[in-house]
């Protein structure tokens, strides 16, 4: 065992609490009471889909909790391609 | 006013049942008029941590169902006469339980008590619900350990959602208490921090109770450590912990910080 393993395995706690973190995180969107990251995630992709075509997996909304705040992370990935016909569609009616 | 207080964590074997009688005998010592109520049906452990296993004659359940009195079911302690037990069923079954009978056995205690405990069963089955659903505030037993502190989320969005507090839209008040915490192996990064099981769970902490030989030592004898060891690490612990319960704002001293250097040293070069 090198010296560089034998510091890394006596601490384990920094482990525990970042999957930890991961984990709840992701429970509590699934079993929370309220699920109020899982209704957020559906609006938005409701909303996204009447002016862009997206693919749903490609939306992640998270919630991280720390200390007072927390804060709201909404990443959406759109093919580069369905944005100019976006762009396009919602030109039309403007110039008419 | 009678304060009802569910002692809960999900995990099983985290120290419900050791802690609800410690901290049952710490605020009765402190003068209180205390009840604690066993709610693990066909498991009880209470009585027997509390060294009241052959006095048992009539239970929870027989109180709830009308088959028998408030008064002929409450166990006084020998030894601190403010404090009360009140057994669970060891050979009936789970469902013999309503909710309808432990709301009217809750009530009636409300009257005669300062302080109802409540030592709910493992797990987030029925029994568990039933411990909480007429709380006015919890006491979650976590260890610094990741299963435990996963249950205990679980436990905390129950509290927030299943009792009767929470359906009325009024604040279920939760307390952490981290048990069994090795503050020598804490410090080697070994074991979950203080902070981090705070930051994680982000529920006030009620108190931090070490790990010591005499919890076995006074379960083996039944009698709580805040009485039969009362010098101990963990009876003072347990017994700040109550004072703390009852409001009193006293800080929370993590155990042996001191000597986190000095472990740190000589505990890796030994390993």
């Amino acid at each position: 065992m090198s010296l560089f393993t034998f510091f890394k395995s006596r601490s384990s706690a920094p482990v525990a609490r970042e999957r930890l973190q991961i984990l709840l995180a992701h429970e509590r969107t699934a079993v929370g009471p309220r699920d109020l990251v899982a209704i957020l995630r559906d609006e938005l992709l409701k909303t996204i889909a009447r002016h862009i075509e997206i693919d749903p997996e490609k939306l992640t909304v998270t919630m991280d909790r720390a200390g007072a705040f927390s804060t709201l992370e909404i990443d959406v990935e759109i093919p580069v391609d369905k944005v100019e016909e976006a762009t396009r569609n919602s030109a039309l009616p403007s110039a008419a | 006013m009678c304060k009802v207080i569910v002692v809960t964590s999900g995990k099983g074997g985290v120290g419900k049942t050791t802690s609800t009688a410690s901290l049952g005998a710490a605020l009765a010592q402190n003068g209180q008029k205390v009840c604690v109520v066993d709610f693990d049906v066909g498991l009880r452990n209470l009585d027997l941590v509390l060294g009241a296993e052959r006095r048992v004659v009539y239970d929870f359940i027989n109180v709830a169902q009308g088959d028998a009195k408030l008064a002929q079911a409450l166990i006084r302690d020998k030894r601190v006469e403010t404090l009360h037990l009140l057994a669970a069923s060891q050979t009936r079954d789970k469902d013999a339980l309503s909710m309808e009978g432990v709301e009217r056995v809750i009530g009636e205690l409300r009257r005669s008590f300062d302080v109802v405990l409540c030592d709910s069963p493992a797990g987030i089955e029925r029994g568990a619900l039933l411990a909480m659903r007429f709380a006015d505030q919890a006491i979650v037993v976590t260890n610094p350990e990741v299963s435990s502190v996963r249950d205990s989320d679980r436990i905390i969005g129950l509290l927030d959602s299943k009792t009767k507090r929470a359906e009325n839209g009024e604040r279920m008040e939760k307390q952490l208490l981290l048990t069994r915490f090795n503050p020598t192996r804490s410090s080697k990064g070994e074991m979950l921090g203080v902070s981090d099981v705070l930051d994680i769970l982000s529920i006030p902490l009620l108190g931090i109770i070490p790990e010591d030989q005499e919890i076995l030592r006074a379960s083996n004898l039944g009698a709580p450590v805040t009485m039969g060891a009362s010098a101990s690490t963990a009876a003072q612990a347990y017994r700040d912990a109550a004072r703390r319960l009852m409001g009193e704002p006293l800080p929370v001293a993590a155990p042996d910080e001191k000597k986190t250097f000095f472990n740190r040293l000589f505990g890796r070069r030994a390993a």
